[in-house]
């Protein structure tokens, strides 16, 4: 009974069975592998970037791009080589990172703290949420000037730069973020009878926890940019002084370098931050659906 | 047993909440014995949920006296679950009990769901999450169960099954009930007694007699069916015969 009800010819896709499957002459001789053959995405979307590259090198080869406008992918390759090999990139990486990190754990630290201020109790916000909204319109950039003549052009003022351009992102974000928590939840918790430490540990935190990544995703991004910016000033290592010093040499390999190193730097700790939440974040319908 | 769990749990004296110039409580007074379920019936705006919510102590009350067992518990229409939580974690969140997981798989067992334990919120179907939330309520053992048309999100199939499992959790744990819904069907087939609220007041309040389990086919559901369904302002063909059979009508006041 169960073979008659269960006759693989009546369900199956037969591909060859198919009325427009019936091979002409010519393809035939074609094997299947070749016939099926699909090239995947990935080479797909690597042509364009690659024919590109081709052309430009082409370009510079034939002297059309003179190399103080930019150089040719060849020499830029050439010369990161050379710098990998040498110790010198990674030198100067080491420094940037450290700059970065310390700013950004600064900032963010900081950021959290005014949140959690503010965001779970209300005289926190009157008293401290005014005077930040103040402070985050000030661009920190336009702070250089004035970090300066208070301390000097030394690491301090690097460091101070990326913290105010770090906070506010994290601050705003995570504060959004508590208020946000559907009041829905917090009643379910006062039926629950939890009280205020434990509200806070277990349904505000939690659930403000998305809206925190988005700001450290922001400041991430920042610090970044900050780097770029503070390692011009007064510098002797650091990926900006770098690009800063190529600048001065018109080397514009080393500057290609430079923004490559930023760029590529940037998509990892955004892959970082990316699985980070995957771990943090598993409860997320679109985590859970994985 | 103590004196304590032989008076009424729920107890409200000339309760009166307005907002502004509204009183959507209007002097009520209500009882609920220990272990009775009661059903709520009301239009819109008649001040059930209002009600609901001050006995869950999620809303104050201008004035009267309200008295309601410390021990309740409140199931709404949304599942209500922490999204960041696992099924059993959501159980005993705010409890303080040694082997509070053990609790929790017991909890979940009862209604079903030993098989969800670790599953979030997120993978869970409607009738799946509003199961969780009542193993949430009943693990803390209420005196007083609220439920807040727990079942009116669900499909007509799930809803069955709910009314089965409310029924039997309720035999085991004997909490009063107070059921809010918009189901006139559902206040007959569940409660011991339903009440009809209008304009903050009871309008009406009838003993339900019929013999457990019920089922709308039942000899005397239609009559009791096509009463409430008048004092909410809707007006059904009952065959005569059917009319005034098991329905014992209250005064209230």
């Amino acid at each position: 009974m169960t073979e008659k009800s269960l006759n693989p010819s009546s369900f199956s896709i037969d591909k060859a069975a198919s009325p427009s499957g019936e091979p002409s002459g010519a393809s035939r001789l074609i094997p299947d592998w070749v016939r099926n053959w699909r090239t995947p995405d990935v080479l797909l979307r690597l042509l364009s970037p690659i024919a590109l590259l081709l052309l430009w090198e082409l370009a510079s080869q034939l002297g059309w791009i003179p190399q103080r406008v930019i150089a040719a992918p060849s020499q830029i390759g050439g010369t990161l080589w050379a710098m990998i090999v040498s110790g010198e990139l990674g030198k100067h990486l080491l420094v940037s990172l450290q700059r970065a990190l310390l700013g950004l754990s600064i900032g963010v630290s900081i950021g959290v703290v005014a949140a959690l201020i503010t965001g779970l109790s209300r005289r926190g916000e009157v008293i401290l949420d005014s005077p930040m909204q103040m402070l985050r319109t000030i661009p920190s950039l336009a702070l250089v000037p004035l970090f300066i003549l208070w301390f000097g052009i030394g690491e301090f003022t690097k460091v101070a730069l990326i913290v105010t351009g770090t906070t506010f992102p994290v601050y705003l974000n995570l504060f959004s973020g508590i208020r946000n928590i559907d009041p829905k939840l917090i009643e379910a918790a006062n039926t629950l009878g939890l009280n205020r430490r434990e509200l806070i540990w277990h349904v505000i935190l939690p659930g403000s926890l998305p809206s925190f990544f988005v700001g450290l995703r922001y400041s991430l991004g920042i610090s970044w940019l900050a780097l770029v910016f503070v390692e011009q000033i007064n510098t002797t290592a650091g990926i900006g002084f770098l690009a800063s010093d190529a600048r001065d040499f018109m080397r514009t390999d080393v500057i290609v370098i430079c923004l490559l190193i930023y760029s590529v730097l940037g998509l990892l700790i955004d892959g970082l931050i990316r699985t980070l939440e995957r771990f943090a974040l598993a409860w997320r319908p679109s985590f859970v659906r994985n | 047993m103590s004196i304590d769990s032989l008076a009424p749990p729920v107890q409200l004296r000339n309760v009166v909440r307005q907002f502004g110039q509204q009183r959507v409580i209007d002097g009520l007074d209500l009882d609920i014995a220990p272990g009775e379920f009661v059903a709520l019936l009301g239009a819109s705006g008649s001040g059930k949920t209002t009600l609901l919510r001050s006995l869950a102590g999620l809303d104050s009350i201008d004035s009267g006296q309200l008295r309601v067992p410390k021990a309740r518990a409140a199931v709404f229409q949304e599942p209500r679950l922490m999204p960041w939580k696992r099924a059993w974690k959501n159980v005993i969140l705010g409890l303080h009990i040694p082997d509070a997981k053990a609790r929790a798989v017991q909890a979940l067992t009862e209604v079903g769901l030993a098989h969800r334990l670790d599953a979030y919120p997120a993978t869970l179907s409607g009738g799946e999450a509003q199961r969780v939330a009542l193993a949430r309520g009943l693990v803390r053992e209420p005196k007083l169960l609220l439920l807040d048309e727990p079942f009116a999100a669900l499909d007509a199939l799930t809803r069955i099954k709910m009314h089965k499992l409310i029924i039997e959790l309720w035999r085991k744990h004997t909490p009063a009930v107070l059921l809010v819904t918009h189901d006139v069907d559902e206040a007959i087939l569940l409660a011991d007694r339903v009440i009809v609220l209008a304009d903050g007041k009871i309008a009406e309040q009838l003993t339900i007699d019929l013999p457990r389990a019920r089922d709308t086919g039942q000899e005397g559901f239609q009559a009791i069916r096509a009463r409430l369904l008048g004092l909410l302002g809707v007006e059904v063909e009952v065959p005569a015969s059917a009319a005034a059979v098991g329905v014992r009508r209250f005064a209230h006041g």
